[in-house]
C-alpha cells in the first residue's frame, strides 16, 4: 500500500464520480453502497499504510512520486504523496471520523432530495482532504485546499434553492478565498526562497538556514505569516471567521464532517507540518499564537448568548481551532495535533448528536424551543453529554489532556506567553458554561414546546452508531497522553517527534527541570478542571436552579447582551467597511467605465467607425452619370499627372 | 512651303479632346454626351494621324480605321440603349437614370 | 505665312469652333450639326497631314453614316432641350476646372519638343497614290486578323442594336 498511496486518493474520487455521474435514477441502497463502500476501503487502506509504515525504519517519510503535473523553467511540480508520521496521524482522523459521517448521513438524510448530490460531495470532500493531507509539496497540497473549500461551497449550499444558504455557500468560498491570496503569495515566496515547492527539499535547505530573531524579520517570517493567512481564512480565525456560523446552513453531517473535524483543522496541519519555518520565525509564532488565543476568548463570548443549537456549536468550533493555533504558536505541535484529533472526535459527535435532536425536534434547531429532551431521546443525551464532558476538559476525557497540554506549554514551555494562558483559561470557563448551557437548556427542565405538534423520536440507528462510536473515542481517546500524567511517556508527543524534531532543537531550554515541570503541569491542570467546575456551577445555576435568570440578567446587561448576541455587529460592520464599497467600485468603475465604457466602446466603436466610413463611401455611388464622369475625368487628370511627372524625369 | 509643325496638331488634338471633357462632364442630354465621346474620339485620331506623318509610319493610319469601325459599332449600339432608356423613363435626362445606386 | 499654315489655322479653328459649339448648344440636334461641322474639319486637315484615305473614311463613315445616325435618332426621340437638373454637385462645381486643367496640361506637353517633334511632310502625289495602296496591303496582310474581328464586331453591334433597339414585344 505504500507505494500504492494513490489508491487511497481514487476509491473517494471513484465514488464521487459514479455517484454523481451515474446516481441521479440509482435506489438509495445503491448510492450507499457507492458512497459508503468507496469510504470504508479507503479507511481499509489507510489502516494497511499505518501498519506498513510502522514497519519502516523510523524517521523515514515514503514518498510516491506520479507525474510531473507543471514544469516551467525552474519551477517544477510533481503530483507527489508523502506518509510520515503527522500524516498517519491525519490520515487515520480523516478517513474514520469521515467514514462515521457517511454512515450517519444515510440517515439524516434518507428523506431529502439530491440523495446522490449529497454523497458524491461528501466523497469528493474526502478525496481533497485526503489529498491536501498526503501532500509531498506545497502545490499539491494547496489542490487540496482549494478542493475542500469547493465541496465546502458546495455542500454549505447543498440547498441551494434557499437564498441564506446559497448566500453562505458564497461567503464561505470568498472569505476564505481572502485568505488563499496570502497562501499564494507564501507559495510564490517560497519557490523563490528555496527553488523547490517539495517539503522535503525545503525543510532541508531551512534547517541551514540561520533562525531569524523577535526583533529581526526576514524571508522566513514573511512567508510564514502569509501562509498563515491562509490558515486565518481556512480555519476561521480572526478576522475571517465570519464564514463559519452562516455556514451552518448546511446539512448538519456537512457542518460535523468540515466545519469540525476536517476542512477548518487544514490551517492547524499545514502550520504544524511548515513547523520547520515557523520555529525559525519567532515573530510568526506569536502571531499564531496571539491570533489563536484571542480568537479563541472572543468567539467563547459569543456562544454564550447564542440560542440555536448549531450556531453555539459554530462559535465553539471557531474558538477550539484557536485553541488549536494557540498549541502551535507556541511551539507545542504534537499538542497542537493532538487537540486536532481528540476535537474530530467531540466535536464531530457534538455536531452529529445536535442533528439527531433537530431530526427528533422535527427540524427545529431554537434552542429556546426545547427542553425536557433527557428522557425522550436517551442515546443523544448520553453521548451528547459525553461529549460536553470532553470538550470542556474534565479527566479522563479526551479533550482533558489535549486541552491541558496546550495550557501548559503556554504558561510554562519553551515559548511560552502568560497573558495567552490565562486568555485561553478564560476561554476555557467560557467554553465550559455554554455548553454546559447548551445541555442544560437542550435536554433538562419542561418541554417549551407543544408535544402534541412535535412528535419526538429517536433516530435510527445509522445514525446513533457513529455517535456511540465517537462518543467511546472522546472518552478514550486522549487517554495516549494518558502515562505522562504518572511520569510515564506521552505516546502522541513520542510518535510524532520525528517531524517536529528540528522545531524542538531550536526550542529555548525549559528553565526549570523535569520534575519541576511535572507538578507544575499538574497543578496546572487541576486549575483547569476547577474552572471548568465553575463553568458548569454557573450553568447549573442560572438554568436549572434559576431558570429565570438569564432573562434577568440579559435585562440588566443589556447593552453587552445585545451586543453578543449580534455576534459585536462584525458582518454589519464588514458589509459596510467592505462589502459595499468593493460593490460600489465593481459596478460604477469596472463594469459602466472599464467594461461597458472601455472594452464594449473600443469593439463598438470599431464597429461604429467601420459602419460610418462605409456609409460614407457608399454615398459615392449616387446612381448619377455625371457624377461619375466627373470622377473619371479626375481619374484620368490624376494618371495623366502622374505620368507626365515621371516622363519628365525621363526626359533630358 | 513650310510645314506645320507637328504639335501644332497635337495641341489641337488635346483642345479638342478638352472640350469634349467638358461637354462630357456638362450636358445633361444622353445623345449629346455620346457625341461628347465621339468628338473625344474625333481628337485622338487626329493625335494618331498626326503621329503617323512624324514617324511616317502608316500604322497610325490603320489604327484611326479601326477606332472609326469600333466607333460605328459603339454608336449603334449605343443609341439603341439610348432609346430603351427613352422608353423606360420618357426623359433623356441623364441624370434621371440613377436608379443603380446604393 | 504659307498656304498649309493658313489652310491649318483656318481650319482648326473651325474645328475648335465646332466643338465649342457643341458644348454650348441647347438644342441637342445644333450639337450634332456642330459636330458634324468639326468631323468635316478634321477631314480637310487629315487631307493636310497626306492621309486621304482616312480623310474619306472620316467624311463617308464618321460624319456620313454615324453622325446620320445620331441625327435620325434625334429626330425619332424628338429630343428636344432638356430640364435643367444639378444634381450632380461635383460635376456643376469641378467638372469645368478639371476639364480645362486637362485641356492645358495636354496641351502643354504635347507642344513641348520632346514629343512634339518633326515636321510634317507636305505630301506628294507619289506619296498619296502609295499611301493608300501601302495601307490597304498593311491592312490585308499585317493586320487581317484585327480586320476580320471588326468584321464580326460590327455583325455583333448590328444584333445587338436589333434586340435593343425592339424592346418587348
Amino acid at each position: 500500500m505504500l507505494n500504492h498511496l494513490w489508491i487511497v486518493l481514487a476509491l473517494p474520487l471513484a465514488g464521487a464520480a459514479i455517484n454523481g455521474l451515474l446516481g441521479k435514477r440509482w435506489p438509495q441502497s445503491a448510492v450507499n453502497g457507492v458512497g459508503i463502500g468507496s469510504i470504508s476501503l479507503a479507511f481499509l487502506a489507510v489502516t494497511e499504510l499505518v501498519r506498513e509504515f510502522a514497519e519502516l525504519p523510523a524517521g523515514q517519510p515514503a514518498m510516491n512520486s506520479y507525474f510531473p503535473w507543471i514544469i516551467a523553467g525552474n519551477f517544477r511540480v510533481d503530483f507527489a504523496l508523502r506518509v510520515d508520521q503527522l500524516t498517519v496521524v491525519m490520515l487515520l482522523t480523516v478517513s474514520f471520523v469521515g467514514l462515521l459521517i457517511h454512515i450517519y448521513s444515510m440517515g439524516y438524510m434518507a428523506h431529502e432530495g439530491g440523495y446522490y448530490r449529497f454523497f458524491s460531495y461528501l466523497n469528493l470532500f474526502m478525496f481533497f482532504m485526503l489529498t491536501l493531507v498526503m501532500a509531498a509539496n506545497i502545490v499539491v497540497m494547496f489542490v487540496g485546499w482549494e478542493g475542500v473549500g469547493l465541496c465546502s461551497y458546495l455542500l454549505i449550499g447543498f440547498w441551494f434553492l434557499k437564498k441564506s444558504a446559497a448566500d453562505a455557500g458564497k461567503k464561505a468560498f470568498i472569505v476564505t478565498r481572502l485568505g488563499d491570496f496570502g497562501f499564494t503569495v507564501g507559495i510564490l515566496l517560497l519557490f523563490w526562497t528555496f527553488g523547490s515547492i517539495d517539503f522535503g527539499a525545503i525543510f532541508a535547505k531551512a534547517a541551514a538556514m540561520p533562525a531569524e530573531s523577535m526583533t529581526q524579520a526576514g524571508i522566513l517570517t514573511s512567508i510564514c505569516l502569509l501562509l498563515f493567512t491562509g490558515a486565518i481564512g481556512k480555519s476561521a480565525q480572526l478576522p475571517l471567521y465570519v464564514w463559519l456560523p452562516d455556514a451552518m446552513e448546511g446539512p448538519t453531517p456537512v457542518s460535523a464532517l468540515i466545519h469540525a473535524a476536517t476542512m477548518v483543522t487544514a490551517g492547524v496541519y499545514m502550520v504544524a507540518r511548515m513547523n520547520p519555518l515557523f520555529s525559525r520565525a519567532p515573530i510568526a509564532m506569536l502571531a499564531v499564537a496571539i491570533v489563536g488565543a484571542a480568537t479563541a476568548f472572543y468567539s467563547a463570548t459569543i456562544g454564550l448568548v447564542q440560542t440555536d443549537i448549531k450556531k453555539v456549536l459554530a462559535y465553539s468550533t471557531v474558538s477550539q481551532l484557536g485553541y488549536m493555533f494557540l498549541g502551535c504558536g507556541v511551539g507545542a505541535y504534537a499538542a497542537g495535533i493532538f487537540h486536532l484529533m481528540t476535537h474530530a472526535f467531540f466535536k464531530g459527535l457534538l455536531f452529529l448528536a445536535a442533528g439527531s435532536v433537530i431530526h427528533a425536534m422535527g427540524g427545529e434547531q431554537d434552542m429556546l424551543k426545547m427542553g425536557g429532551l433527557r428522557k425522550k431521546i436517551p442515546v443523544t443525551f448520553w453521548t451528547m453529554l459525553i461529549a460536553t464532558l470532553a470538550i470542556t476538559g474534565f479527566p479522563p476525557f479526551a479533550g482533558f489532556f489535549s486541552k491541558d497540554e496546550i495550557l501548559f506549554s503556554a504558561y510554562a514551555g519553551p515559548y511560552a506567553i502568560k497573558i495567552l494562558w490565562g486568555v485561553g483559561l478564560a476561554a476555557a470557563l467560557l467554553t465550559s458554561f455554554y455548553m454546559f448551557r447548551l445541555v442544560f437548556l437542550t435536554f433538562f427542565g419542561t418541554p417549551r414546546f407543544d408535544e402534541k405538534k412535535v412528535h419526538v423520536h429517536e433516530s435510527p440507528k445509522t445514525m446513533l452508531v457513529p455517535l456511540v462510536i465517537l462518543a467511546i473515542l472522546s472518552t478514550a481517546g486522549g487517554w495516549f497522553a494518558a502515562p505522562k500524567f504518572w511520569g510515564g511517556e506521552d505516546f502522541f508527543h513520542g510518535y510524532l517527534q520525528p517531524v517536529f524534531a528540528s522545531a524542538e532543537k531550536l526550542a529555548p531550554a525549559a528553565e526549570l527541570g523535569e520534575e519541576a515541570l511535572h507538578t507544575l503541569e499538574l497543578q496546572l491542570s487541576g486549575v483547569a478542571v476547577l474552572v471548568a467546575l465553575i463553568g458548569f456551577f454557573v450553568a447549573w445555576w442560572m438554568y436549572i436552579r434559576r431558570p429565570k435568570a438569564p432573562e434577568n440578567l440579559a435585562k440588566s446587561l443589556h447593552g453587552p447582551y445585545t451586543l453578543l448576541l449580534h455576534k459585536y455587529y462584525v458582518d454589519e460592520i464588514y458589509l459596510a467597511l467592505i462589502v459595499r464599497p468593493l460593490l460600489w467600485l465593481s459596478t460604477n468603475v469596472l463594469w459602466h467605465v472599464v467594461d461597458e465604457g472601455l472594452i464594449d466602446g473600443t469593439v463598438n466603436g470599431a464597429a461604429h467607425i467601420s459602419r460610418r466610413a462605409g456609409g460614407q463611401l457608399r454615398e459615392l455611388q449616387s446612381g448619377n452619370a455625371r457624377s461619375y464622369a466627373s470622377w473619371v475625368v479626375i481619374g484620368a487628370v490624376g494618371v495623366t499627372v502622374l505620368l507626365l511627372v515621371l516622363w519628365i524625369r525621363m526626359v533630358p | 512651303m513650310s510645314a506645320v509643325p507637328i504639335s501644332y496638331y497635337l495641341v489641337l488634338s488635346a483642345i479638342l479632346f478638352g472640350l469634349g471633357v467638358i461637354a462630357f462632364v456638362f450636358k445633361r442630354n444622353i445623345i449629346t454626351v455620346f457625341m461628347a465621346i465621339e468628338l473625344m474620339l474625333n481628337a485622338v485620331n487626329l493625335a494618331f494621324v498626326a503621329f503617323a506623318r512624324a514617324h511616317n509610319q502608316l500604322d497610325g493610319l490603320v489604327f484611326v480605321f479601326f477606332v472609326i469601325v469600333v466607333a460605328a459599332a459603339e454608336a449603334a449600339v449605343g443609341l439603341a440603349i439610348v432609346l430603351a432608356i427613352a422608353q423606360n423613363r420618357q426623359s433623356l435626362n441623364i441624370e434621371r437614370v440613377n436608379l443603380l445606386k446604393f | 505665312m504659307s498656304l498649309s499654315f493658313i489652310l491649318f489655322f483656318t481650319f482648326a479653328g473651325i474645328a475648335v469652333l465646332g466643338a465649342v459649339l457643341v458644348i454650348v448648344a441647347r438644342e441637342p440636334i445644333h450639337s450634332a450639326l456642330s459636330l458634324i461641322l468639326v468631323m468635316v474639319a478634321l477631314a480637310v486637315l487629315y487631307l493636310l497631314l497626306g492621309a486621304e484615305f482616312i480623310a474619306a473614311v472620316q467624311i463617308i463613315v464618321y460624319a456620313g453614316a454615324i453622325m446620320v445616325l445620331f441625327v435620325f435618332v434625334i429626330m425619332l426621340l424628338n429630343a428636344g432641350v432638356e430640364e435643367r437638373t444639378d444634381w450632380s454637385k461635383l460635376a456643376k462645381y469641378a467638372g469645368l476646372p478639371l476639364g480645362g486643367f486637362l485641356l492645358l496640361e495636354l496641351a502643354y506637353w504635347l507642344a513641348r519638343p520632346a514629343i512634339g517633334s518633326g515636321v510634317a511632310h507636305a505630301a506628294t502625289r507619289a506619296e498619296a497614290a502609295s499611301s493608300t495602296r501601302a495601307l490597304s496591303e498593311m491592312l490585308f496582310r499585317d493586320y487581317l486578323f484585327p480586320f476580320e474581328a471588326t468584321s464580326i464586331l460590327i455583325l455583333i453591334a448590328i444584333l445587338g442594336a436589333l434586340v435593343l433597339a425592339k424592346g418587348d414585344e
